[in-house]
């Protein structure tokens, strides 16, 4: 056989191999120690000096058609084998997923969550407080002497004789707040938290409940400043065209004293059942620190003003969320509460 | 209740409506809730002219009524329906009070369009038998018919209902006093009541004598009249009580309350010949009695305040008067009281014995002298007018009122600071005159004095400021943001960490609740583990909300429970909250409840929650706070845990908390349970350090031993450690296996063992001799075999 009838073969019967085996059989047969371009090559010993270089070149041509035949069609052999495999691997993805479930925040939480997100903003400290008080930091430093009718509508858990309570509003942690800054260092912080008032459960009643206040202590401090300030939370709750309105009323704590009403998000000031036709919803009570309460607490009115905000986080839910039972707070259904776990669009 | 009639006595308002007066007032001052008209339409004035007997009844008439514009027929069974009788006549479509509306129909066979009334069928006196014996309304011969009713008799009053905030109670509960609120709103003058009279040549002072002994009264006047004639009130007083919400009685009991709403100070009358010629103001002792207005015998207590005539109490101060000293239709000479009492004795007495009445409500808010001293010349002179009394000569008179003026001084700057806004000293003169504040301006500084009116005025320029932005209207002030020095605003305490593992607890799959502090005595009983003495509250509302719980566990079994009632197949709960001890010592807790699949799928198999999940949980937060390798699960009895399946969790070898699963007999379910302190977590959590991966390889070794089953998997690890040198740097556990082939008293329990050296390669000898020796000293400690596969 010559070279170029052993080429012919070659071509011929690789191309006609089926499988990864007959192909590595005819590596076998052509290029294995018996092979016969093996044997073929070792027939240089008998040929003349002159004619061995070209054919020593000739069998590695020979040589080297052979194995690129062969990586081609071995890779081809490959990519059908992995694309049979991976066909045989297909799966459904329209199937249902398996799913890791994450948990849900409780949803006075989550408010409570993107109220303070706002308020560290404006360099605000979220601070904390005892929920058993003593009648000196959630009354008497805060204006209310015993015996005053304010005390009269915050029908309070007593634990020990007039002095020790559960804290009916989270104002304590103002007073201890501004009492550790000792009258020299402003004062920024909120303070939500759990408080307690003798009200009997029902739709819109709960003894126990969360105020979200807020306190600012510093020198010039306007009613402007609460005005813009609460200008901010009501936009970041209830969207950017929300507008505000200060009304007058009444805290011993605070003077002046105001209501804080948003525009209806509802009804955008239209009037409807949620605003009671007024265009305006009130969320939260505020006003000026009282000179008493700034005095009771080591700061000069004279040096220092500030203003004080309270939030019912529950009245804000119930508003935000359309939540009609207070208790929906307090009892955690798992049907309704995966709501709460996704991102919301909080003008941040 | 403010009758806008009413106070168009004291200040002009003839110029708004009742609704441009309310726009104003809510704006700047006093929210009004509601305008009250009692205008009823298609009310109007009749003539009937003619009146025959109904054929089919003994006391029904058939009248035919002139209404103006027609003649009805009107069937009317009052017995003074007469001929020539100007009536009140609703006609078909009137919706009268009760929303009960007027139609055509037929009264015994005879059609019946309308209906003529009386005038407590409009809601313009009470209904009883007095007013129901008179019959239908006579109206005067000179209406005309087919006016306006109401209108037609001056009949028609528009009322204000106000929602006024505390403070301003005392100034805006009385007409005269929202006069003045009005005054300072439309910069208006405001006019007083006649309070004069004549007084005869005989001194009160010859029939009676006072004296008070307690602290609790400090001003007390008495003034006398005689010869009163007890008879029906003036029109004007009936109407103007009516429209307050109060029931008309006779003249003198009408005048006390008219004059009470007027200047805000309850009046007492007493029946002079029933009293007697002394009044003693004193404390009351516990438990005497006195049987009130209403019939009712009340118990006393040393907090009340009595009125005696010496001896006996003869009417609860400030509260109600008793029924022995009554002013009755004999009543011939009275003794008029004007008096202040201490108001929050007057508060807690009407409260304990449930008698909040107009009186006391006004006591309790704080009274001004000045208008104690008027009112008691008000009914002086209303009692003159209408009911014929002569008044006596004098006053006996108690008086230990503070007078000090309340002065203020500041600069229109400060004000200007606290609100603001810029409003110049000129402008700021203008406001004072509104609000009728007599002030002086020197060098800049205001001097005001504050009218003793305002009781709610404290001198303090907050509570001037407050006047001011009212009448500059907060709808001006601008809103701006505090300018203060850029700060980073950051959680303190312990809030940090709760905010941490919060969120991490969320991301492991457990849901947040939130339950009450307040529990019931047999939840606080329940995973009482730490056996802790609680606060038990002295006056629960109710027994279930009654004890301060010690444990947030009980609370997620409610949870837990609720949402199985619900088909919630797959339950994971978390809560972090404040705990109290007897001591009031504060703990805040995590807690945490798991049950069912925390993997899930709807058709690919789920993953089970078990303890060891539930275990991974509580490692988890336990080492994202830096704790890795520095706490224990000790095996534990725990109440209302199952005995086999609960752990004490130790850091640094003290209590955190506990785990386990719920004890059968308390949940059927497989449901586990954690709670740890959160006090006990809040330790110095060391910086992060990158740590370099080993450079040369590990060798691993793999023994399992055949043990007693009762020896933990953590005691068998300590061993190995302990029989270890430093070459071994990882233990872990990869099969235990119970059952066939093994004694039923042992367990096999395999482990992976690492070894490691960081400064070279380590060779397989060594590690093999390392291995041995532990495994020798291993099984002789706990004298066990290692299992051969």
């Amino acid at each position: 056989m010559n070279i170029e009838e052993i080429k012919k073969n070659i071509e011929q019967e690789l191309s006609e191999t089926k499988d990864i085996k007959s192909l590595n059989d005819l590596k076998v047969k052509y290029l294995g120690k018996k092979g016969i371009i093996t044997e073929l090559s070792s027939k240089i010993k008998e040929i003349p000096n002159e004619e061995k270089k070209e054919f020593g070149m000739k069998m590695n041509e020979l040589k080297n058609s052979f194995n690129s035949l062969y990586d081609s069609k071995k890779a081809l052999f490959e990519e059908e084998a992995l694309n049979e495999k991976l066909a045989s691997e297909s799966i459904d993805v329209t199937l249902p997923a398996t799913h890791i479930e994450i948990g849900s925040p409780n949803i006075l939480e989550k408010l409570v969550e993107d109220l303070e997100d706002l308020f560290i903003s404006m360099g605000y400290d979220v601070v904390d407080g005892p929920e058993i008080e003593e009648d000196k930091y959630n009354f008497e430093l805060l204006n209310i002497p015993k015996g005053h009718p304010a005390r009269d509508a915050q029908d309070t858990f007593y634990l020990k004789d007039d002095e020790i309570l559960l804290r009916s509003q989270t104002s304590p942690v103002q007073i201890r707040t501004m009492l550790e800054a000792k009258g020299e260092k402003p004062v920024r912080m909120i303070c939500p938290g759990k408080t307690y008032r003798r009200d009997d459960d029902d739709a819109t009643h709960s003894h126990q409940f969360m105020q979200i206040e807020g306190l600012l202590v510093d020198k010039n401090i306007h009613l402007t400043d609460l005005k813009g300030t609460f200008s901010l939370v009501a936009k970041r709750l209830f969207g950017n065209d929300t507008e505000v309105r200060l009304k007058p009323s009444y805290y011993q704590f605070t003077e002046p004293s105001v209501e804080l009403d948003i525009s209806c998000f509802n009804c955008k000031g239209k009037g409807c059942p949620i605003c009671k036709n007024s265009g305006y919803i009130t969320v939260a009570g505020a006003g000026m620190v009282h000179p008493n309460v700034l005095r009771n607490c080591g700061y000069d009115p004279a040096v220092w003003s500030g203003f004080a905000f309270g939030f019912g986080a529950e009245r804000l839910a119930m508003l935000k969320y359309g939540i009609t039972d207070i208790r929906t707070f307090y009892m955690t259904d798992l049907r309704s509460s995966k709501a709460f776990d996704r991102k919301e669009d909080n003008n941040d | 209740m403010i009758n806008l009639e009413w106070v168009s006595d004291y200040i002009d308002i003839s110029d708004l409506t009742p609704k441009e007066l309310a726009e104003k007032v809510t704006e700047s001052d006093i929210n009004v809730e509601k305008i009250i008209t009692n205008h009823i339409d298609n009310l109007v004035i009749g003539e009937v002219v003619e009146c025959t007997n109904h054929p089919d009844s003994d006391h029904l008439h058939i009248c035919k009524v002139n209404v103006g514009k027609e003649t009805l027929q009107i069937v009317c069974g009052a017995p003074n329906v007469r001929v020539g009788l100007k009536a009140i006549v609703a006609l078909p479509g009137t919706i009268l009070p009760g929303d009960f509306e007027i139609k055509k129909s037929k009264i015994r066979g005879v059609e019946s369009n309308g209906m003529l009334c009386a005038l407590y069928e409009l809601g313009l006196e009470e209904k009883n038998d007095a007013t129901y014996s008179k019959g239908i309304y006579e109206g005067a011969t000179n209406l005309k018919v087919g006016e306006d009713a109401l209108k037609a008799l001056d009949l028609e009053s528009t009322v204000l209902e106000l929602d006024i905030h505390k403070h301003r109670n005392n100034d805006c509960y009385y007409h005269i006093g929202f006069a003045y609120a009005l005054g300072s709103i439309l910069n208006r003058k405001v006019t007083l009541p006649d309070i004069s009279f004549k007084e005869v040549n005989d001194n009160v002072k010859d029939h009676f004598n006072l004296e008070v002994a307690t602290p609790k009264c400090s001003y007390y006047l008495a003034k006398m009249v005689k010869n009163i004639e007890i008879k029906e009130s003036p029109e004007f007083i009936k109407k103007r009580l009516i429209s307050a919400g109060m029931r008309s009685i006779n003249n003198v009991v009408d005048i006390s309350n008219y004059v009470m709403l007027e200047f805000g100070q309850p009046l007492h009358f007493f029946d002079y010949d029933s009293l007697g010629s002394k009044v003693l103001v004193r404390d009351a002792v516990n438990n005497e009695e006195i049987t009130t207005l209403d019939n009712k015998e009340r118990i006393l207590t040393s907090n009340d305040i009595v009125i005696t005539d010496g001896t006996t109490p003869k009417c609860i101060a400030g509260v109600m008067g008793g029924v022995d000293t009554e002013v009755t239709d004999n009543t011939k000479t009275i003794l008029i009281e004007s008096a202040i009492f201490d108001a929050v004795s007057i508060r807690n007495t009407a409260a304990r014995l449930n008698l909040r009445s107009e009186a006391s409500i006004r006591y309790g808010k704080g009274l001004n002298y000045e208008y104690t001293e008027m009112a008691i010349k008000r009914a002086c002179h209303l009692l003159e007018k209408y009911a014929n009394a002569t008044v006596l000569a004098g006053t006996v008179k108690y008086d230990n009122v503070d007078k000090t003026e309340k002065v203020v001084t500041f600069k229109a700057s400060e004000v200007n600071n606290l609100l603001g806004i810029e409003i110049d000293e000129a402008d700021m003169e203008k406001e004072m005159d509104r609000l009728g504040f007599a002030y002086t301006l020197k060098d800049e500084v205001f001097t005001v004095t504050i009218p003793n009116r305002r009781l709610d005025i404290e001198p303090n320029v907050n509570d001037i400021a407050e006047e001011i932005v009212r009448l500059y209207g907060y709808h001006n002030l601008t809103a701006t943001l505090p300018v203060v020095p850029i700060k980073k605003g950051e959680y303190k305490g312990d809030i940090k960490y709760r905010k941490f593992i919060s969120k991490r607890l969320r991301m492991l799959g457990l849901t947040e609740t939130k339950t009450y502090t307040l529990v019931s005595p047999s939840m606080a009983e329940l995973f009482d583990y730490e056996q802790k003495e609680k606060v038990v509250l002295p006056n629960p509302m109710s027994v279930d909300k009654s004890v301060v719980r010690t444990t947030i566990i009980p609370s997620l079994i409610n949870i837990y429970n609720y949402n199985k009632a619900r088909k919630v197949e797959d339950i994971f709960l978390y809560e972090i909250s404040k705990t109290y001890d007897k001591n009031y010592q504060e703990e805040s807790k995590i807690a945490g409840l798991l049950k069912g699949n925390i993997v899930k799928s709807s058709w690919n198999g789920n993953i089970k929650c078990d303890f060891y999940v539930v275990k991974g949980i509580v490692e988890d937060i336990l080492n994202s706070l830096g704790f890795t390798n520095r706490y224990a699960f000790v095996p534990a009895k725990l109440p209302n845990l199952h005995p086999g399946v609960s752990a004490n969790i130790l850091l640094d070898g003290e209590m955190l908390g506990i785990i386990g699963r719920v004890h059968p007999n308390t949940l059927k379910d497989e449901v586990y349970v954690f709670e740890l302190s959160l006090n006990k977590l809040m330790r110095k959590v060391k910086p992060i350090k990158f740590k370099e991966p080993a450079k040369y390889p590990s060798i691993q070794k793999d023994v399992a031993f055949l043990i007693d089953r009762n020896i933990n998997a953590s005691e068998i690890e300590k061993m190995i450690k302990k029989s270890s040198s430093r070459l071994l740097k990882d233990i872990s556990v990869f099969d235990v296996y119970l059952g066939d082939n093994i004694a039923s008293d042992k367990k096999s329990i395999a482990f992976k063992l690492t070894y490691l050296d960081e400064a070279k390669t380590l060779t397989d000898e060594e590690v093999m001799n390392d291995f041995h020796q532990m495994i020798e000293k291993v099984t002789k400690e706990f004298n066990c075999e290692i299992r051969d596969n």
